[in-house]
Parts: C-alpha cells; structure tokens; sequence
C-alpha cells in the first residue's frame, strides 16, 4: 500500500542511522564510489570500451602499451596494456566482477552459517552450544587464509585437475566461507544470549510462542545489528583473501582471473619497467577494500550505543 | 553565609538534533554540619547538579550560566581550578560501589593515590591515615584488609570503602549521589548512619541526592525537589514533608505508598487538584467472569531450585539454592505478595509458577492440576492461557522491532487462530483503552513511549489470553514515584473489576502493603512468615520481618 | 592436539592415492603393490594412525612428494627463517601499535589522531601482498637501497641458521618484517584505541577524577594497566596469525621459509608437507594459548584471587 510506503520512508528519514548517515562524508563518499564499482562490475560488458576475453579482438601489436598520459600512450587504451594487448582498463573491470562475486558469495554462505548456528547454539545452550562453541575457538584460532588454503589443498587433492580448473570458483567460495563463519557464529551467539535473557522473550515464551517463532521472528531481527558490521569487514576481508590466493597461485583459475591473478601477472613485468600493469589493478583493488572498511566503520560507530 | 551557593546555575546538553536544559536557574544553599537532600524523579536534574558542582559533567554537559560559590570563592569563575579542589575540599560518591573502584589496583593503593595527591604525607604516614578512616568507616580489620582487591569486599562494605575514600584528605563538602540505591535495606540504614555520623563529627556539608522520600524523611534537615530541570521547592525537611506548598511536592508525597496503614487507592494529583478516577475497563464486555470459588488457585509445594554454575563445574561448589523447600497456597480472587531482598528467590519462584524454569524439586498445582508434571505440549498451552506475567524492566519487556499492535494480537492470534481481522483490531482497541492508552498506539513502536506507557502495554498483552493468574515481578520498582502510583491504582481496578488472581513480587513493603492481602516473607530461599499483610506488618512474627520493618525508611518518621 | 593430528592424518590417507603422487606412470602394479606393503598402507587405519602419532612426536613425518626429502629436514631448514621473521614482526607490531593505540585512545580529536587512524583504515584495506610489492619496488627497484628477495648471508649456528649477524640479513629482513607487521600493527591500534575509550567512561576513572587524580595517572596508570588485559588475548592470536602471513610474504620476498615451502605444498598436493605444517602450527597454537593464560594469572588479580581460593 502507498500509504504504508510513505510511513516506511518517514521512518528512515526520522532515524538515527540517516541522520548520522547524512552528516558523515566519509560514509556519503564510500557509498557513492562503491555504488559505481558494483554497477561497473555488473553491467561490465556494457561499460568496458573492450572484451579483454575475445581473442579475436586482441593484437601483439598493442602490447605493452602504457596509459593514455604518458609519451607513447595512447587514447583508446587508458590505462595502458599488458602483454598481451589486452585492454588494462577492460581487464580490470571483469576482474573486478570476479573479484566481488565470489567476496558477495562467500560472505554470505558464511553469514546463513554462522548465524544459523550462532542463533541456535545461543537460544538453545547446554550441550550443543559446547560444541558449536569450541568449534568455533579451535577454528578462530586458525588465521582465515591458512584456513582457506588448507580447504583449497585438500579440495585439489580430491577433485582432478581438469575438474578442479573449472570448480575453482565454487571451491573458492567454499573456502573462504568455512573460514569466516566461526566469528558471524560467536557474534550471533553473544546477541541471542543478551535477547534471550531480556524479558519480551520470557513473555513470548509464557504466552505460548514455539521455538522456531522465537527465534526467527523476535531474535533474528534484534541481532542484524552486529552481524552487519560483521558482515560489511568481513566482505572487505574475503575480497582481500580472495585476491591473496589467486596471487598466490591457487585462487581462481587463470581463464576468469580475478585482481590478484592480474596482479601476480603483472608482477613480472614490474623490474622491467611495465609499471602500470600491476599498479593498476592494485590501487583498484586497494579502493575497493577501504570503501568498504570506511562503511564498515561507519556502520560499526553508529550502530554502537555506547560511543557517544 | 552558607558554606556552598549555588547561583543562577543553568546546565545545557547539546544533543545531536536539540538542547536538552538539564539544569535551569538553579539557586541552592548547603551549611556545614547540615544535610540538605535533593530529590527529584528521572530527568530532573538532580545528578547534574551534584556532577556541576565538581565540574564533572558527562559529555555534552556544559555549564551555561550562573556560579557556585564554594567557602565564599567562586569556582565556576576558574575552571581549571576544580582539579585543586576535587578530593580535597569536595568528596563525591557514586551510586554503584561495584564500579566505581578500579579492579586491578588493591584499596590500600587507591586510598595511599589519593591521600598524596593531596596531602604532602610519606608513604607510611600515609597508610597509617588511611588504616584510621578505614576503621572509622566500620572495616574490621582495616590492617590486613588494606591490601584486599575490591572484588573482595561485599557491596555494603565497598560502599564504606568508596566512602573513604571520598572522605580521605578530608573534604568539607560531600556529595553522595543515590548512595545506597544498590544496597539492600539492612546495609542502606547502616550506610545512612554513617553519613549521619560524619556528618555531625567532621562538620560536613552534606548534599544527598535520592529519589526515595522515605531516605530523605529520616535522613535529611534541608530538601530541595526538583523536576525537569527547574527547582521547585527548597526548604526544611518536616516542613516540605508536612506541609507542601507547590502542586508537584503534593502530588510526589501523595503517591508514596504509606507505610503505616492501608488505603485503597493512591491519590493522584493532578493539574486542577483534582485525584484521579477509576479506569474503564473496556474489556469487561468480553471478558468471561468466573464464579470465585474460595478455593485455592495455586498451590506451590515444597519448591526446591538449585541452579549450577556451567556444565562441567563440581556442582557442589559453584551452585546456588535459590528456592529451600518452600510452600505457600493463593486464593483464587486475592492478591498475594512475595517479599524479599535480592537474592531471596522470589523472582525464581515466580518464574517457576509461569513455566519459565523447572524446578530442581517440587510441585506446583494449578486449579488442582499438576502443573510441574506436564509434558505435552498441548496440555502446557492450556495452561499458558491462564497465567500471564508483567515484568520488571519496562525497557526490555517489549520487543523493540514490532508495532504495539503485533506485539498484543500474538498472544491472541496464538490462541484464537480462527479470529477474524476485524475481531482482532476490535480487540486490540479495548484492550489498549482499559490500560489508558489511546487506539493510534497500536501503530507505534515502543520506543516511542515512556517507562510508565510501556508497562501499560505490557498489561494489555498480559490480559490479552484472558488469565486467571496475573504474575507481577516487581512492575513498578523501575518507574518514578508518581508513575508506580498510577499504575498500581490500574491494576487493582483491573483485579476488583475482572476478578483476576495476582501474585505481587517487590522488595518495597510499603508498596506490598498497599496491593496485597496476604504476603509471605523470603530470605536466602526460605520461606520466613506467611500471613494476612495487615496482620504482618502490626504484628510481625519472624525476626527478619521484624528487622525489615525496623530498617525501611519510612516518610512518616518525619512526624517523630 | 589430538584432533589436529587426526586431522593432518586423515588427509595424508585419504586425500588422493600416496602412490600414485609418489610414483611415476610406468610403474607397474606389482611394483605398486611392493611399495604399498613396504609402507604399512595396508594396515588397519588405527595402527596407521597411531604411527603416525609416535612418528609425529618425533618429528618423523614422512617424505616429501615432490622434494623426495624428508619433511623433517624440509622443515628444521626452514624453520629458522620464519621464525625470525615472525619474532621482528611481531615486536614492531606489538609496540607500535600498542603505543599509537594508546595515543589516539587517549586524544580522541586531534589532527593526528584522525589521520593515524585514516591510515591505519588503509593498512586494514591493503592486502600484504601488495603492501610487499610496493615496498620492493620503492626500495629496492627506484631507491636500490635494500635487497627485494633473499635472506641475505646467513650464520650457521648448528641447528640454527640466523640471518641477524651479518649486514646483509639485516638489511634483507627489514622489508619483509615491515610488510609483514602492517597488517598485525593497525589491527592492533584500532583494538587498543577502543579499549582505552571504552575504559576512560568507566565509573571508576570517574571516580577517580572527582579525587583529584591528575589526568597523566588517571591514563596509565588506572586506564592502561587495565586496557592492557584483552589486548594479551589478541597479541597472542596475533602472533599466530603472522605465522600464516608469513606465507604471503615469504612468498613475495622469496624468502626461504615455511611459509613458502607450504605454498609449494599446496599447489603440487604434497600431503607431507601439508600435514606437517598443520602439525607445526597447531602446536605453535597450542603454545601460545598456554602462555597467555599464565600471563593473564599474573596480571589480572581477580583470576589469581579466584584460583587461589580454590586451591587453598
């Protein structure tokens, strides 16, 4: 209903959140640059002037071009070629597309897990949440990327090499997922125990309300708040942790490369003096993960009570 | 000339989207060897005042206007100075003892800190000065006690504690915010006796702040009442108790709960001088009286509730026995009380009533039917209709993310699943009404009410599955005197009215005293005394009965 | 302990054939089946596992796929390198980022405060790769001052090999420690500076200020000491996590490592490799866990107190 609408749009406008929103330029500005890198990466074959993957548009003879602003640049290929005539620009932009797909899809394959099972093991307790709980201490302990590339190894030591090549992404994903759930897990479950032991909990329970209802209609909404700015770094952390592994040689394959891929490709050529193959991506990818931080601390600053 | 004025003192909090005036024109004049109080309810401004005083306001805080004249020097004139004066010519003391000492650092270095911060003393002299206030705050065994860690002090004594520290280089002005608001009845009058004490010894000035009338009747010479920033009435003690002039101290001294008779309703001063009528109670149309039988509605048998640390620990060493081998019955139809101290159990005890815990041993018999020994499922539901509960903390009571509307019609959605969307809206409204609190509330969100509206709501929802027994767990003991005053009229218009059963849980006797017919008497989990509350109080029959009573402040001492 | 070993131990037997990574194409089966005999893969699972534990204990972990060395000479070679790089991070984390932390605690607003803050936000955006790589190109490619990859001359020491006494391996560690601290170093400030804030609005820092104790004790000597206890937590986790780190850096460094050797492990599928690493850090762990409680015992009295009435 418009009327229903109107009143959901008055109520942010009236908020908190929009007021602190509206008087942070670095949480103004963040927002706005990743808006257009999302929008970028998703309609990329749109907006890249080249398609850095069809063979047929590439040329030797364009290889190792630098960007537009130096003496030997050239117009159409603005930030220069790497070496194979690929258009830096292009290239960056698809990579970028991967890049997010699998931090988006890691993130959130982590956050269902971890908050299903933070939720659950905070309302529930007693046994359960024991072991969900030591589950996630041992694993914390365990630094995510170590994490991911033990996923990584042993998924390549079960799966073939061709299998794997074309998996890589899923693999990828599954990856850096498993290693970021423990901390949506121990956030989630230190909310629910704060909410359970509040008393509209105990009301619901004396009127009568199941479990399930509980839970998921009167915790859930109540605890978002953390698992939010959880969910905002975490994103920025799998996006760098993805970019690690595929410069590390064991991200995604090199048919859909991904930031860091360009950016151990170009670190060859860094010495001898093709600069800008590896800067530009890099800086790329630097912008992308301090937008988010910057929202991400933004978020974590406003949505705390306690800082005034 | 008095020994502290307070002139003209305006203080202002810049707020994100207003200014709040915390403090307006305040004028206020202490002398040594006097105690004056300041009372006032949430929002007034009386902590502001005493935190100005020492330039220690909270941030936004900022002194706007006035001075504060201090031995005939105005400190407001320097602010820099205050750090000379705080600890050595001014003591404060917080509410919370358990906060407010450092953790990491034993009470002998805290209190040696202090006294060279101030007092040019070597260390042994040093010490030998603070094991002497030690003692004179009533620390036994001040010596050895000297290098104990603030967690190994009892609440009543890290108060004394806190005390002397404040007192240490010795202060000629003490403030003492809400003192003894922490502490249970027995260590409030033994902390009140020991301001009273040093007071008169160190010829201090005294400015006591609390919001309880009964510690300002007993304890104070001088009182100043304040509400929403403005200073409303400044004068002796047995005069502004006796014989109150502006409407406000009216209607705050009338909605204390007596502690020396019954009366039936609390008298309510509004605008016009007028006292408040009884509520409508809208839902009596629908709601299906039944028949009291003098029968007894509840019975609890021999309750046993021991509650273990965590999984793996020994549970002899780290368990608590919250519930002893109590027994009590409630008549349908009264209202019964349970009385005790933190600590006493008796909120275990209604939780166990409501289903909310298991009891370790024990039964309870609901309209003769073993309520303990239920396990399916649709049997519990039919009992879940019949006892409802109302809690203590308005705050948390009501699920913030849900209209008020979602947050009554669940328990009747719950059991009336076939009720039509009409029937629940109609329903919804009536039961808004008899708790006073107009239709448009159902759209609203509870942050959008104030303490005493949400305790209301939280009774419409209560009386939503229409209960026999309404559990109350200490439902006014959060909210400002004035407020408790309006809702407890509500709830015994609603008893008298719907024929419901309550079960009263509160530490404030005078309050017990009020609403309930009968009480019982908890202590450490016991069951100390059960029996008619007039009785009781005239003739108290156990010894801790008798020392609560002893103990509790009482507004009417002022007519001693 | 345990649950690691088995851990490491069910990837050795189970992830992909031993066999068929150790031998070539042409071997024959029979000559497969000898080797399988030879190497007790047809005993029952446990008495596999428990000779896995009792040669794990002693260090014994089995030979390198693809090295066809043993891993436990792979291993105390490397050791040293990373350890070394470890240590120097670790301690240009700690105190850096322990007293900048400290300070921007303490001033909330002032310009410096906001723009080590805003650059400790970057540190937590770059990923240490790229942090490394624009270290070596700033030092060694533009400026030619320091070394871009290497240990350096090393030191013999029998069972230790230490790059700190010559020139040349100090020269050679400084980037990679650095590179490898930033990451650690900003986390760290941010988590002290919150720490520090959450504890200058305790009511006892209140209190303390309403006696008239002045502003420098009332920072170090109440608020610190007493902000300083979580951060013994996470300093120790830390530690643990720029044994991880190190694999990058090493990696980009081309520094002579586990770190490295562990990168290799992964991309060839050398289960050896891998499960020994594993069994190397859970240990690393397991170490670091029990040093921080015992350093929590002496600095937190309300522990000391409790466990004391326990005992006594």
């Amino acid at each position: 209903m418009d009327n229903q609408g109107l009143t959901l749009l008055n109520r942010i406008k009236d908020s908190d959140i929009y007021f602190s929103f509206i008087k942070s330029p670095t949480a103004i500005a963040s927002t706005i640059i990743l808006l257009i890198i999302f929008f970028c990466s998703f309609f990329v074959e749109v907006v890249a002037p080249f398609n850095p993957f069809d063979p047929s548009s590439l040329s030797l003879m364009d290889a190792f071009t630098p960007p537009s602003w130096s003496e030997d640049g050239v117009a159409k290929f603005v930030l220069g070629t790497d070496g194979q005539g690929r258009d830096m620009l292009s290239t960056i932009l698809y990579g970028s597309r991967i890049s997010l797909i699998v931090g988006f899809s890691a993130i959130l394959f982590s956050l269902i897990l971890g908050v299903t099972l933070g939720l659950t093991a905070g309302y529930f307790g007693g046994k359960y949440e024991m072991i969900v709980m030591r589950l996630t201490d041992v694993q914390l302990t365990v630094p995510s990327i170590l994490m991911a590339l033990l996923v990584d190894g042993i998924a390549r030591g079960i799966i073939s090499k061709e299998l794997h090549n074309e998996m890589a992404i899923y693999v990828l994903i599954f990856a850096i997922g498993i290693s970021e759930w423990p901390q949506f897990a121990r956030v989630s479950r230190a909310a629910t125990l704060v909410e359970k032991n509040k008393d509209y909990v105990s009301a619901s329970i004396i009127i009568g309300v199941s479990n399930p209802v509980i839970m998921f209609k009167h915790i859930l909404p109540n605890i978002l708040r953390p698992v939010l700015v959880i969910g905002t770094i975490g994103l920025a952390l799998a996006i760098i942790t993805e970019s690690t592994l595929s410069f590390l040689g064991v991200g995604v394959s090199p048919t859909t490369p991904s930031l860091g891929t360009l950016i151990r490709i170009g670190n060859d050529f860094l010495f001898s003096g093709e600069w800008w193959i590896t800067f530009f991506p890099a800086i790329f990818l630097v912008i992308l993960a301090f937008s988010i931080n910057l929202l991400g601390d933004w978020m974590r600053d406003t949505l705390n009570p306690k800082l005034n | 000339m008095s020994f502290l004025k307070i002139d003209n003192l305006s203080v202002n909090y810049e707020m994100r989207r207003e200014t709040v005036h915390a403090a307006k024109n305040i004028n206020i004049d202490v002398n040594r060897g006097e105690i004056l109080g300041l009372v006032g309810e949430s929002g007034s401004g009386k902590s502001t005042v005493g935190n100005a005083i020492i330039n220690l306001l909270d941030e936004p805080g900022k002194i706007s206007n006035g001075s504060i004249i201090l031995d005939g020097i105005n400190i407001l004139a320097n602010p820099e100075n205050i750090i000379k004066y705080r600890g050595k010519k001014i003591g404060l003391i917080f509410q919370d003892p358990q906060t407010s000492l450092n953790p990491i650092l034993t009470i002998g270095e805290q209190l040696i800190e202090t006294i060279q911060t101030h007092l040019s003393l070597n260390f042994n002299e040093a010490k030998e000065k603070a094991v002497n206030l030690l003692k004179e705050v009533g620390i036994k065994e001040a010596e050895s006690r000297f290098n104990n860690y603030p967690h190994q002090f009892s609440g009543g004594m890290r108060q004394r504690v806190v005390i002397s520290l404040a007192l240490c280089c010795e202060p000629e002005l003490l403030i003492a915010d809400e003192p003894t608001t922490a502490l249970d009845v027995s260590t409030q009058s033994q902390i009140l006796d020991l301001i009273k004490r040093l007071t008169k010894e160190k010829n201090l000035a005294v400015i006591l702040i609390t919001h309880d009338m009964g510690v300002i009747a007993e304890t104070t010479n001088r009182v100043a009442v304040m509400k929403n920033g403005d200073l409303v009435e400044i004068g002796p003690t047995k005069e502004i108790l006796t014989n109150p002039k502006e409407v406000y101290t009216k209607s705050l001294i009338s909605s204390v709960p007596p502690t020396n008779k019954k009366i039936s309703r609390f008298k309510i001063i509004e605008k016009e001088n007028k006292t408040q009528g009884e509520t409508n109670i809208k839902i009596l149309n629908r709601w299906t009286k039944k028949e009291i039988i003098n029968q007894d509605l509840v019975q609890v048998k021999n309750l046993n509730k021991t509650f273990d640390d965590s999984f793996f620990t020994e549970t002899s060493k780290n368990s608590v026995m919250a519930v002893n081998d109590v027994s009590f019955n409630i008549k349908e139809g009264e209202s019964f009380g349970l009385v005790g101290e933190s600590g006493s159990g008796k909120s275990t005890i209604a939780k166990i009533i409501v289903n909310l815990y298991r009891p370790s041993s024990g039964d309870i018999f609901f309209d003769n039917v073993c309520v303990t020994k239920i396990k399916s499922n649709k049997e519990m539901m039919k009992f879940r209709k019949q006892i409802q509960m109302i809690f203590q903390d308005p705050y948390s009571s009501l699920n913030g993310r849900l209209k008020v509307k979602d947050i009554i019609s669940e328990p009747i959605k719950l059991h009336n699943p076939s009720i039509s969307s009409k029937d629940l809206n109609d329903y919804i409204y009536d039961l808004l009404e008899s708790v006073e609190l107009t239709q448009q509330s159902a759209e609203r969100y509870p942050h959008e009410f104030s303490g005493g509206q949400r305790q209301r709501i939280s009774i419409a929802r209560a009386l939503a599955t229409q209960p026999r027994l309404l559990v109350c767990d200490e439902p006014t003991s959060a909210l400002d005197v004035s407020i408790q005053a309006q809702i407890l009229n509500l709830l015994k218009d609603l008893q008298e009215q719907l024929n419901l059963t309550i079960l009263f849980i509160s530490h404030d006797l005078p309050v017990v005293r009020q609403m309930c017919d009968r009480m019982a008497v908890l202590k450490n989990g016991k069951l100390c005394e059960v029996s008619m509350t007039e009785e009781l109080f005239k003739n108290p029959g156990h010894e801790y009965t008798k020392e609560l009573l002893k103990l509790m402040p009482k507004i009417e001492s002022i007519y001693n | 302990m345990l649950v690691v070993a088995f851990v490491s131990f069910s990837l050795f037997t189970f992830v992909g054939d031993p066999i068929n990574n150790m031998v070539g194409e042409e071997t024959s089966d029979e000559e497969r089946a000898e080797l399988r005999e030879t190497l007790g893969l047809n005993d029952p699972v446990y008495v596999q596992f428990s000779r896995f534990v009792i040669n794990a204990s002693q260090g014994e972990f089995g030979i390198s796929y693809q090295l066809r060395r043993p891993v436990s000479d792979l291993i105390s070679e490397r050791l040293p390198a990373t350890l070394e790089l470890v240590i120097i991070s670790a301690l240009i984390a700690l105190t850096s980022g322990t007293l900048l932390g400290v300070y921007t605690g303490i001033n909330r607003k002032g310009f410096l405060s906001n723009t080590i803050l805003a650059l400790s936000l970057l540190g937590v955006s770059l990923p240490t790769f790229v942090i490394g790589i624009l270290f070596i190109y700033l030092f060694a490619v533009i400026l030619g001052i320091l070394p871009s990859f290497g240990r350096g001359e090393v030191v013999d020491l029998g069972f230790w090999s230490t790059g700190f006494l010559t020139i040349s391996g100090i020269k050679a560690i400084i980037l990679p420690s650095v590179t490898l601290s930033l990451f650690q170093m900003t986390y760290i400030i941010r988590l002290v500076r919150a720490e520090m804030m959450e504890i200058l609005q305790t009511d006892y820092i209140k209190f303390a200020r309403a006696r008239g104790i002045n502003e420098k004790s009332i920072h170090y000597k109440h608020a610190l000491k007493n902000g300083l206890i979580p951060v013994i937590t996470i300093a120790g986790i830390n530690i643990g996590t720029l044994v991880a780190f190190s694999i990058i850096t090493e990696t980009v460094f081309q520094w002579p490592g586990m770190g490295f050797l562990f990168i290799q492990a992964v991309k060839f599928v050398d289960i050896p490799i891998m499960s020994a690493y594993l069994v190397f850090i859970a240990f690393v762990f397991v170490m670091i866990n029990f040093i921080v409680d015992i350093l929590y015992y002496f600095i937190d009295p309300r522990i000391r107190v409790k466990a004391e009435a326990v005992s006594g």
